[in-house]
Order: structure tokens, then sequence, then C-alpha cells
């Protein structure tokens, strides 16, 4: 039992940060540009595959530091020569475009890598045990993949809180308009923000590209959950993004973990009209939860956990 | 007399059309594509009331099409199994009651707010319902769904609809009457509300109306529709599964809505017979069918935001006026240039897929556009680059032309109008 | 008096355009997000004229196209996922159909007419697949085949059977090759529908006789999919294992949703928590090669009883687990063990396709087509299904083979292998990884044969 909480734990905080890891770069592109950046998880994916093909090539460190400038840049060009001419027409068509941009970037990465999934590896120097609990073992690679999300967290207050280019980001964070009108160039800003946000999506991908399987899909299957997270943590709020995530990937993690149904609580002469909610097991409502989560914080608190506004 | 033939007119062509249209393509498959196209116009015509008329992005309008689905076909094979003598044909009403039901149930939590709180519930609500698909077994039939079979209920005057024809042409009576309903909407009092709604809520209050319960209503129609189309689908297919109500569909409606144009009323129209067609005849066509959806719809968002009716009413103007050949000679300039560009495109892309990804399996030989080639040699990549970058680059240094085409074509406009 | 009219819509029109274009700053983030979708227009008259004609113009060219009908070859329609996720696993099986059909034309066809695969891209969706199975019919096809996805197939049985209803005289048939809920071949059986690979409890049946003899299980843990094959997979567990082991302890019972788990790491804490010493799982796709890595992050020491261990994907996942010869399928052939007929064909297969055969089954589905075409002298639907229905074969794999009249169930013995490094002398390994399946099972044709609920309405 104590095993079953210990390794939830540990596997629920790595699920949340590698959300985070996503989730912070969304929060800052939406919250800055009101864009909601439909394609944020498919950079995510392009950067495990970028990644895989960096190692497969030279070696895994390199692809760890190149994929994400690599995927950043990109985000930095749609953001130019896509977004931008998009940002007259409002933020339904930017939208719109990233919506497209995601079908296109499933399309493109199945053209040129197939549809199976790739043999993405741990790196030999990271293929360890890192500790035995219960006779259990925990692989290293997951305390790397924690180590690096804490530092990028670390990182990414630092960034936004000691230096000049970060307070202007914070403050166009909550008073955009402001901020253009103090002369700053908000568009320069837009671009490094957007490619920012997708570099660090692309980081995601390249240390969870060997963890998970690395595949077309990984994108779609992640997407959604993102939306959770940056509406249930706040609009505007990274700490929330960071609260949010954890909340989410520990809940299901943990929900995973619990075999209780309404049945079992109660007996399994199942009042009328509620057949199958009665059967249902925790675990197997474990992938709505997320979903159940959104819907009643956008119904009691619209702004989210720590948001300070609602669009 | 004779305005009110003006104003007639249409609806009978319509009517005609639509009657028509089996006799003029008598395939098989042509009736099947036709009666999907049928069930797709409702749908994204009820899109529209939400996003063109209302200015509610959803991302969750399949919930109210699979919900409308799913009542309507339990209720068939309750008829089926009671031997009531209900006849199939206003089995889409039963959908669009159940549709109507659940917009009202989700519409009270969903039109709280408007702009990305609304979309972001639609989305948390979509995927609840499509997840809970899963878990309510007996409802949702699991994944193999739910089937019925149609020709089982009361005949109607002798006729069990069977056969596809027959099919048609009750998808089509039934699209008929909600192009009619749906368009008179948009002329009652309500509907202009609902547009002010879209444009300035704030001012919508001070007029007297709230906007919650005006985005209620507009929600509650929309969903009435949706079920109808959703119930057309479940006799169409005579099966119904949680693929209709998953975010792909809702996505669907988006695309159709918006390719067509959400700014005109028959924009959704135009945009489902396309996204129909090219969703069942694409994909025999090139395998990478989903990349050329994609790029298309990029296309339409960047370059022409109001969709295909919005890029025909942009030339309606000057097409009334006469004016239009003043624009002839830059487009005939633009156009071999476009088609320089889109055929490069297509060969690099086809060309790519050839060489990366069906190389192993398949060889690198490949026929295009009837031109046998060989995806691993360079010239057939030489002449995609050139096609494309050429045309291109064409487009680019022909552009003013067209831009100063219009400038003297909108002079004419309104010089004329000042006059 | 319309020209007046019309006159004040463009100006609204201009100055609505001008206005959302601006954006002004005293406005919310909800006034200019539902300003940003221009207004509707009110129609007049000759749009709807001009939109009614684009439609129909829309149509008329989309529509206009008409397949030519080649008289002289059999075409068979091969229905599954071509794009998607799904489509791996459907090219795989499109390339071997291919193969087949390139072999009985190599040796002159069948009644003198080559045999044409025909794709249909499913796109895994019943609704889809019922459209193509449409587009078969108008293009003259009467034989299709599928075998990705039992959602997929219980619609196209359903829909063969009202079709062949309708149609009277354009019968399809509809060859079955690896959707295996039971239900086919019972409730909702046809009589257009024959199905050639082992059903789930065929399947379960052939594992549990195999595991009478294997003291060293003793507590079993069941993970499946939660939709009907998974379901057929769990339930049947636990009635044969309780039947034929019923000192085995079940420790656990996980329905996980279909294809949308990404991290399987609980579901693994879990295993370990219950001290299975083995596990029974129907998985297939990322289902299972997600479970396998989960498992070998966590050093999880089981034996793995599976349907679908060797699909694509799954031993480039099994090997880093290091379960040498722990991970175990039931399946209608192995290469390795195969007769050398067989081993023959899977050189020249893998040669061409670079892939292994994947589908055994395929191999015997395509014989038994071919022959009841060749015995009838005729390759319409009624005259086939009336010779398939109690032919008998010898199986790729060595042994007799029949299909049940009652139900259209192919039966064939079925073996069980286990996956690892290869033996000496074993010549094909999985994959590239250089672990191959090692048959240390067999159970006869003859025990796996179940009762059957069929009543099939007969033409």
């Amino acid at each position: 039992m104590l095993q079953l909480i210990i390794f939830s734990t540990l596997n629920g905080v790595l699920y949340g940060m590698l959300l985070f890891m996503m989730a912070s770069g969304l929060t800052l592109i939406f919250s800055m540009m009101g864009v909601l950046n439909f394609a944020h998880a498919s950079f995510y994916m392009v950067g495990a595959y970028f990644g895989f093909e960096i190692s497969r090539r030279i070696g895994f460190w390199p692809g760890f530091f190149i994929a994400p400038i690599a995927v950043g840049a990109i985000g930095a060009l749609v953001e130019r020569y896509g977004l931008r001419r998009l940002h007259r027409l409002g933020h339904v068509s930017e939208l719109l475009f990233t919506f497209g941009l995601a079908f296109v970037i499933e399309e493109l990465v199945q053209i040129f890598w197939g549809k199976l999934p790739v043999d993405y590896r741990v790196p030999p120097s990271l293929d360890f045990v890192a500790f035995r609990l219960f006779d259990t073992t925990y692989p290293a690679y997951r305390m790397f993949m924690l180590l690096t999300a804490v530092a990028m967290f670390a990182a990414l207050l630092a960034g936004l809180t000691r230096t000049r280019v970060g307070i202007i980001i914070q403050a166009a964070l909550t008073h955009p308009d402001m901020v253009a009108m103090l002369g700053h160039d908000v568009p320069k800003i837009f671009m490094l923000v957007f490619g920012a946000g997708a570099g660090l999506a692309g980081l995601a991908g390249v240390i969870a590209g060997p963890a998970l399987v690395t595949q077309p899909s990984m994108a779609a299957s992640l997407g959604p959950i993102l939306f959770v997270v940056i509406v249930v943590g706040g609009l505007g709020s990274l700490g929330g993004a960071f609260v949010a995530s954890l909340l989410i990937g520990l809940v299901q993690t943990f929900a995973v973990a619990m075999n209780t149904s309404l049945a079992a609580i109660f007996g399994s002469a199942a009042p009328p009209f509620l057949g199958d909610l009665w059967q249902v097991t925790v675990a197997e409502l474990a992938p709505i939860i997320p979903y159940v989560l959104l819907v009643l914080m956008l119904i009691v608190r619209p702004t989210g956990l720590m948001g300070t506004r609602e669009t | 007399m004779i305005s009110a033939m003006r104003l007639l007119a249409p609806w009978v062509a319509m009517a005609v059309l639509f009657a028509a249209a089996p006799h003029v393509f008598t395939s098989g498959s042509a009736l099947t594509m036709m009666s999907v196209m049928g069930t797709m116009i409702i749908f994204a015509l009820s899109y529209n009331v939400l996003l063109g008329q209302t200015g509610l992005l959803s991302f969750g309008h399949a919930v109210y099409y699979g919900l409308g689905g799913f009542v309507a076909i339990h209720m068939m094979n309750a008829v089926i199994h009671a031997k009531l003598g209900v006849p199939v044909v206003i089995i889409p009403l039963v959908g669009g009651l159940a549709g109507v039901g659940f917009g009202f149930l989700f519409g009270l939590v969903s039109t709280k707010k408007a702009g990305i709180v609304f979309s972001m519930i639609s989305l948390g609500i979509g995927e609840l319902v499509s997840s809970s698909s899963f878990i309510l077994r007996t409802f949702f039939g699991g994944e193999e769904g739910i089937t019925t079979n149609r020709s089982a209920l009361a005949p109607l005057f002798g006729h069990k609809f069977g056969p596809q024809i027959e099919v048609y042409y009750l998808i089509a009576a039934w699209c008929f009457l909600s192009i009619v309903a749906m368009y008179a909407l948009t002329r009652t009092p309500f509907g202009r509300m609902c547009n002010a709604v879209r444009d300035n809520p704030e001012r919508v209050e001070f007029v007297g109306y709230s906007p919650r319960v005006l985005r209620m209503i507009s929600f509650c129609f929309a969903a009435f529709f949706a079920g109808i189309a959703g119930g057309l689908t479940a006799i169409n297919f005579e099966i119904m599964n949680s693929e209709q109500l998953a975010a792909e569909q809702s996505s669907l409606a988006l695309f159709m809505a918006y390719i067509g144009g959400v700014s005109s009323f028959t924009g959704p129209i135009v945009g489902a017979v396309i996204v129909t067609f090219l969703q069942i005849t694409l994909s025999d066509v090139s395998s990478v069918w989903q990349l050329y959806f994609g790029l298309m719809f990029i296309g339409v968002v960047l370059y022409a935001p109001d969709g295909v009716v919005g890029w025909v009413k942009l030339h309606q103007q000057a097409a009334l006026r006469g004016q239009l050949w003043r624009l002839a000679p830059s487009y005939a300039l633009v156009a071999p240039a476009f088609a320089a560009a889109g055929v490069g495109a297509i060969m690099l892309i086809e060309l790519a897929n050839r060489q990366f990804e069906l190389v192993q399996s398949e060889g690198s030989a490949m026929r295009l556009f009837g031109v046998g080639l060989d995806a691993a040699t360079a010239p057939p990549w030489i002449v995609a680059v050139l096609l494309f970058g050429a045309g291109a680059v064409a487009i680019r240094l022909l552009w003013p032309r067209i831009g100063d085409a219009w400038g003297a074509v909108n002079e004419r406009l309104h010089s004329r109008d000042a006059a | 008096m319309t020209s007046a009219s019309i006159e004040p819509e463009t100006e609204a029109r201009n100055s609505r355009s001008t206005a959302s274009g601006g954006g002004g700053s005293g406005r919310t983030d909800a006034e200019s997000f539902a300003a940003s979708v221009a207004e509707v227009q009110v129609t007049n008259g000759e749009e709807e004229v001009m939109k009614s004609g684009l439609a129909g113009c829309a149509l008329a060219l989309c529509l206009s196209a008409a397949p030519a009908l080649a008289q002289d070859t059999i075409k068979i329609g091969y229905i599954d996922p071509l794009s998607g996720g799904g489509a791996s696993t459907g090219e795989g099986g499109l390339k071997t159909y291919n193969f087949l059909a390139d072999e009985i034309n190599a040796a002159g066809g069948l009644n003198g007419k080559k045999l044409e695969i025909v794709p249909l891209d499913s796109k895994a969706n019943p609704q889809e697949t019922l459209i193509q199975a449409q587009k078969a019919a108008d293009q003259g096809i009467h034989i299709v085949i599928q075998g990705d996805g039992s959602s997929v197939g219980i619609a196209l049985e359903d829909w063969v059977t009202k079709f062949n209803q309708r149609n009277p005289g354009k019968e399809i048939l509809y060859l079955n090759y690896g959707a295996i809920d039971p239900v086919m071949t019972n409730d909702k059986c046809s009589y257009w529908h024959f199905r050639f690979e082992a059903d789930v409890n065929m399947m379960m049946a052939a594992l549990t006789t195999f595991m009478i003899d294997r003291p060293n299980i003793k507590k079993v843990y069941l993970i499946n999919q939660d939709y009907s094959f998974g379901q057929a997979v769990h339930v049947a567990a636990r009635a044969m294992l309780g039947q034929k082991r019923p000192d085995i302890q079940i420790v656990g019972d996980e329905l996980i949703p279909l294809l949308k788990v990404t991290d399987f790491s609980p579901y693994i804490a879990k295993i370990k928590a219950s001290g299975a010493d083995s596990v029974i799982t129907g998985n297939w796709g990322q289902d299972m090669t997600l479970l396998l890595k989960s498992a070998a992050d966590a050093g999880l020491q089981t034996d793995w009883y599976t349907y679908y261990a060797s699909a694509v994907g799954g031993p480039t996942a099994i090997k880093p687990t290091g379960l040498a010869h722990r991970i175990f399928e039931v399946q209608e052939g192995f290469p390795n063990s195969a007769p050398e007929a067989a081993q023959k064909f899977e050189t020249e297969f893998r040669a061409k396709e670079g892939m292994s055969v994947w589908y055994p089954r395929a191999v015997n589905e395509m014989n038994v087509l071919a022959k009841a075409i060749t015995l009838a002298k005729a390759d319409d639907a009624k005259s086939i299904a009336a010779q398939l229905e109690g032919m008998k074969i010898e199986a790729f794999d060595g042994g007799d083979a029949w299909i049940r009249k009652d139900d259209h169930q192919f039966f064939t013995d079925l073996f069980i292998a286990s996956i690892g490094p290869l033996d000496p002398g074993a010549k094909f390994d999985e994959e590239g990884t250089g672990w191959g399946w090692k048959t240390i099972g067999a159970v006869k044709a003859i025990d796996t044969v179940l009762p059957t609920t069929c009543k099939m309405e007969r033409p």
C-alpha cells in the first residue's frame, strides 16, 4: 500500500511536471496574445521526433540542446509569417490557423517518419536504476525528467522576474494594450514568446519521447489535457498552471490506482437508471476526471484557481 | 406579385435541384454521397447558428448531433420492438427534440459567459460526453455502437425506406425544411438580436434584452437542428457509435462552416458539400489526403477568411455592375502562377510521401497526373521545386496588379453609389 | 426600389469591415472576439440562385467521374484503415493481400481471370467503412475483406446482410480476417460473413488449455481494453480459468480505456502490488507497447499471455524488457515451427515486403477463396458462399482446417509461442530485434471448436 502511494506520487508529480513544461508555454502564449495555440502539443511531438532523429545520427545530448532550439525557431517562423498576418482578423482566425497547423504537422510527421512508433531510446548514460523500494525499481531516466522540469521552471521564474524582457512579458500577460502604448515592440515580443513557448514544448518532447512512445498520435492524446490545465490553473497565471498541472497529474495517477466503484461501496444492487454508473470503477473514470474539473471550474470560478483574467 | 415570385424563385430552384439530383447523378455511391451531404448541410447550418449568427465558437457541437442520433436510434428500435405504427419519416424530429433537450441542459452551464469561456466549456462538455460514451454502455453500445433496421418500421404509403433512393428523398425533404426554418430564423427579430449579441453584448443589455437568454435560446435552436441531422444520420447508416460524439465530428462542423464562409447564410451549405465530397473521394486519390485538407483549411483561414461564399460575394457587386471584366487581365496573369505553384506543391508532397514513407514498401516508382516518375531520382524533385518556386515568386510579383484592378473596380462602384 | 435597398447594405458592409479591422482599445476581449466574425448578410434572391448553382457545380465536378468496369478481373475490396492511427496495421494487411493476389495471378489467375485488390480506406470508422462498402458495391466489387477492429466488423456484417436483402442479385461477400468479437458468429451472425481468425473464446480456450500444465501459474492479473473485444477476453478468461484451473487466483481484473492511456506506470504498480505472477491481456497497438515499456521500466517480473504481442511495434517494445521467453502469444502459426513450404513463403514475403507474415490466416483465407472460386466456376457471392460452407483444406501451418456451416467460422490448429533470443537453427527473428517466436504448445483444431448460437437466414 505504502509502495503504491509512494510510486503513484512520484509518477503523478512526474506526469504533472511534464504537463507543466507544455502548459507554461501555452499559458504565456495565450495570456499575451490571446491565441489558444492548438498546435502546441504538435510542437511537443516535433520536438520528440527531432530529438529522435538527432540522437539517431549524433547522440542524445546534442539532441537535447539542438532540438528545442529548432522547434523554437519553427515556432517563431509560424508566428511571424502565419499568426502575425491574422492578428487583425481576430482570435477566431488565429485559433483556427493553429487548428489547421496541428493537422498539417501531424501529417508531415507521418510522411517523414512513418506511421509506426519510432525507436527513440533512453541514452545509455541514463539507463540505470535510480533506486529500489520494496522490490520495485524506479528508473533514473524518470528522475532526470523530473530534474529537467524543475530546472526549467526555476529558469522560467528567474527569467520572468529578473530580466528586463521578463518584466515586460509579465506586464504584457495582464495588460497587453498598455505595454504596446508604452512603446515596446510588441510584435517582436510576441514572436519571442511564441518561439520560446514552442521551444519549451519541444524540450518536453525531447525528454518525454524515450519514456512515452514517440508516434504521430502523441500530440492528439495530450492536447485536450493541456487546455484543461491552463483553464483550471487560470489564464495569465504561471503559478496557477504549475498547481493545476500537479493537481491533474496526481489526481489522474491516483485515480487509476483506485479500484473502488459505487457498487463496491454500496453493494451491487443498482438503483434504476444508474446501471452502468454503479459498476464503473474510479480507475475507469480516470481519463474523464480532468474534463469534469474543467467544466466545474468554468461554472464555479471562470478565472481559474489563480488567474486574474477571464478571457 | 412579381416581388413574391422573385422571393420564392431561389427556394423553388433549390427544391428542384434536390429533387432532380438523383436523376442526374445516378450511381450508387453518388446517391450515398448526396445523402451524407444532406445531413451535413443541416449540421453545418446548425453550427453556424452559433458561430456566424451569435458569435459563439463551440468545440463540442457534435454532442447534440450524436445524442440526437442515439435517442433517434433507440426510439427506432423501441418502435420496432413494440410494433408501433410510427413511420420513419418523423424519427428526425425525435432526434431534434433530444438535441434541444440536451441543449437546454448543457446550455444552462455553457451559455453563462461568451467568448473563450464558452469555447472551453464546450470543449470540456464535448470531451466529457464522448468519454462517458464508453462508460454508459447500455445507451451508447460501447465501441460497436447501436444498430437498427429502418425498413422494419411502419411503411409510409407503401415505402419502407430500404433502398438508398428513398432515404435520399427523406433526407432531402428534411434538409429543405431545415434550411427554410433556419433562414426564417435569421429574418426574425430574435435572429437580429442574436447578431447584436455577437457584435456588442453590452449594448444589447442597454436595449433591454438579456444576452444570456438570447445565447441560451440560440444554443437550443442550434442543438435542435443538430439533433435532426443526427437523427437523419441514424436512419441513413442504421448505426450510431461514439465517433459521432467525438471531437473530430465537432471539428468537422467547424471546417464545413468556415470553409464555406461563416459570414453568409449559404456559406455552410457550400462548405458542407465541398468538405463531404473531399472527405469521401480524396482518400482514393492520395494517401496523404489529410495533409491537403489541412493545407486547404489553413489557406482559407489565411487568405479567404470569409470562405468560398465570401470570395464569390466579393465579386458579386462587381459582377452586378458589369465591372468584372476589369479584373480579368490580372486574374489571367496570376492564374498560371497559381497553377504552377499548386502543381509544384502537390508534386513535392507526393514525391516526399513516396520517397520517405512508401519507398520501402512500394518502391520509388509512381504515377502523378498520368506521368510515370521515379521519386528516387533528382529530375522530378528539381521540376517540382522549380514549379513551386517560380509560381510562388510570380504570385508575389503579380499580386499588386490584382490590387490595382480591384482599386479601379471599387472606384467605379463607389462613384456610382455617390451618384 | 430594389437598387435603393442594396445601397445601404453596401455602405454598412464597408463601414463594418473597417471597424472590425481596427479593433478599438475600449473593447473587451469578448467583444473583439465576437466581432471578429463578420456579420450575417441578408441574402437576396440572386445570391440564393448563385449559391445553389455553386453547390450544383461543386457536385457536378465531383460526381461525374464514372469508374471504368473491367470485366476480366475479379475485384476484391480491402476495407481497412489506410490513414490515421490504424494505418500501419491496415497497410501491412494490404501488402499481404497484394502479395497473395500476385502469387495467384502469376499462376494464371482464377477461372482465367486475374485478381485485383482494391484498397478502400475505412479510417477505422464504422460509418466511413459503410461508405467505402457502398463505393465498392458501386464499382461492381462483390467480395470485401476486412480485419482491423470488431466495432467496424460488426457494422460491416450488419450492412452486408441488409444490402444483400435489399439488392437481390448483387450480393456481397464479407471475408473477415481479424474482427474476432464472438458475437459476429453467434447472435449477429450472417450467411454472407466468413471469419478466418479464431475468435476470442477459441483463443482463450487454447491459452487456458495450455495453462493447465503450468503449475507455476498461481496468481493471474487480467488487464484488457474496455470495448467489446477486451470485455470478451476478460469474460472468457474468468470462465475458462474457473473451469480448467480453479486453483488459480485472479488477483486483478482491469479494463482500460481504449488507446487513451499514455502512462501505464500506475497500472504496473497495481500489478506489482497484487503479487501476480502472470498477466493475461488482449491489448494491442499502443496499449500493448506502452504497457510493456512501463513493465520494463519498473522491472516487473511476470509472465505475459497475450493475443497480439506480435503485432506491429510489439517485438520492438518487448526486447528492452529483457523478459526472454516469458511473453506468450496464441496464433494460428509461427514461422520458426512452420512446415517447409510455409517457411519458404515467409522468406520470400520478408524479402519482398520488408515485414514478417503477420497473418498466416490471410494465406489460409486466400487459398480457401481460390479453391471455392475454382470449384464454383463462378465468382459471384452466392456461388462462392455455397462452396465456402463446409470447405476443407490443409492449413498453411499444417494440419486439417475447415469452415463450419453453422456459423461460417474457420477452424485450424492454434499454437502458443514465446518470444526470446533465437534458438540455433531458427531462421526468423522479428522486427530486426534478434528475438523470434519459439513454439512451445499446440492445440488441435478439433479441440478449439466451441458451440454457437448462430441461426443465420439462408438465401
